[in-house]
């Protein structure tokens, strides 16, 4: 059967990687080839690259960063940031990526996501959703966008749902009000967008235990995404999988 | 092998030496196959004309992308003729994800659009109630004798697959949902649904195994890897493919 994948996060910025509370205040926690090499041969299942400040920037992820992790690491590589157009989304597979995240500019302009789809499959269109608690949506999350600075007006459930309408193959599900907190996933933002949407989700912000990431996997999702526990060594990918292993999860070992 | 030795000396060096081409079909991304054979110590090149998809001691031919791009992509660089050719002498060929699948006759993702045809069956989508794409780690048994194949985790990312194992080629199966085929080869022609670059330590063993026997004739156990060898048939020596 299809095992539940464990993931690694780099947050990087400027070639290094950061990590935030709630996507600020960020700290350098290493080199990108270094954490990754680390983090694959422990048995990390894949790597997310997320250059946090490419889209303030307005630029694209940096192509030497991606190059470079490709070369090293020889599991799958999912680089999301400044992704504005289906030219982007080539250049970031050109570069090394096997995968591309798409937020803001995707909420702006969605047919993005049926363009990177269609060129490129669907298994290379993840579709990066921010989501923070909003009462007043009828999931009661609503969609950031520019790193979870702006409000868009969109229900997150309602959003995932278009977006996989749209060709997204997959869903990169981020609290914005758990990330950085240890606190747990958020299982309520996860349920509302899982009973929306037939494709895979990625759960992230939270997580600082293997008992936050057995829990969002019995809602359904089938990959857990984390940064801080395995940059600081709290955990290593592999103690990790052997306790989710013990939790009743289907992990590679 | 009493017979004295040729007056050209054995070019088994140049076939473990020998530099990888891949095809070019501008709809994939060959990146981390590049990477995966680098770290074999093998240096590989871009493929795009019949002329060197004919001669070409190793030949990958990637996949990221829908049906019809990737077969419109053989069509226009007319590298569909000599693709067959090459499949059906069994020289080593490795097909990775699309690359399987347009090696086969047809694929519902485009009803009205010919595969190669060199693996008999017809591509369907996953069944609607199995998480569709199929991403990540996913366990494949190898049900025959394999030269190449072991069982193991292997990563997968796609939405078609091949349901049924195709008669006269050697395969492993996998399930997601129902079984499908994981991979089939026969000789030196290795067809994989997963991403061998993709998977890690299996997937470098995989790679090497392709590369330490794939062009290699089975000629009674002597290993007379001649380079222009490999294009003979690989089912022991002279047999017809």
């Amino acid at each position: 059967m299809l095992n539940v994948r464990v993931i690694p996060c780099l947050d990087v910025r400027d070639g290094r990687v950061v990590k935030g509370v709630r996507f600020r205040d960020l700290e350098d926690q290493g080199d990108p080839v270094a954490l990754a090499t680390r983090y694959e041969r422990e048995g990390a299942d894949e790597i997310v690259i997320l250059d946090v400040t490419a889209t303030a920037d307005g630029r694209l992820a940096r192509r030497r960063t991606v190059s470079a992790v490709r070369r090293a690491l020889a599991i799958p590589l999912t680089v999301g940031g400044g992704v504005r157009e289906l030219a982007d989304a080539a250049e970031l597979l050109d570069a090394g990526a096997d995968r591309v995240s798409v937020n803001t500019a995707a909420v702006e302009r969605p047919e993005l996501l049926t363009e990177i789809a269609d060129s490129l499959g669907a298994q290379c269109a993840v579709i990066a959703i921010d989501a923070a608690g909003d009462a007043n949506r009828p999931s009661g999350y609503e969609v950031r966008t520019h790193s979870g600075t702006r409000s868009v007006g969109l229900d997150a459930a309602a959003w995932a749902s278009e977006a996989v309408d749209r060709g997204a193959g997959e869903i990169l599900l981020t609290s914005f009000d758990r990330d950085g907190t240890r606190a747990g996933y958020d299982l309520d933002l996860l349920r509302a967008v899982r009973d929306a949407v037939p494709v895979p989700i990625i759960v992230s912000g939270g997580a600082s235990s293997p008992g936050h990431m057995a829990a969002a996997i019995s809602e359904g999702a089938d990959a857990v995404l984390a940064a801080s526990i395995f940059h600081q060594e709290e955990w290593s990918v592999g103690r990790l999988k052997d306790r989710l292993s013990r939790l009743g999860a289907p992990v590679r070992r | 092998m009493m017979s004295p030795p040729e007056p050209r000396a054995p070019r088994s060096n140049d076939a473990e030496r020998a530099a990888i081409g891949i095809v070019s079909t501008g709809v994939a991304n060959v990146e981390a196959v590049r990477a995966a054979f680098a770290r074999l110590k093998r240096d590989t090149y871009a493929v795009e004309t019949p002329e060197a998809v004919a001669s070409a001691a190793f030949l990958v031919l990637p996949g990221v992308g829908s049906f019809e791009s990737g077969m419109r992509a053989l069509q226009d660089r007319g590298i569909v003729d000599p693709l067959v050719r090459r499949v059906s002498e069994r020289r080593a060929t490795l097909a990775i994800c699309l690359g399987l699948q347009l090696l086969c006759d047809a694929s519902d993702e485009a009803p009205d659009i010919e595969g190669l045809g060199c693996i008999p069956g017809r591509v369907s989508r996953f069944a609607a109630d199995v998480r569709s794409p199929q991403l990540g780690w996913n366990r494949i048994d190898v049900s025959h004798e394999s030269r190449f194949l072991r069982s193991g985790f292997m990563y997968f990312a796609h939405s078609y697959r091949l349901a049924e194992l195709p008669e006269g080629w050697i395969g492993a199966s996998c399930r997601h949902g129902a079984r499908f085929v994981a991979a089939v080869e026969r000789g030196g022609v290795l067809a994989c649904q997963f991403h061998p670059e993709l998977s890690g330590a299996s997937g470098r063993r995989l790679l090497a195994r392709w590369l330490d026997f794939a062009p290699l004739p089975t000629s009674g156990g002597a290993a007379s890897a001649v380079a222009d060898e490999a294009a003979a048939p690989l089912e022991g020596a002279g047999a017809p493919c």
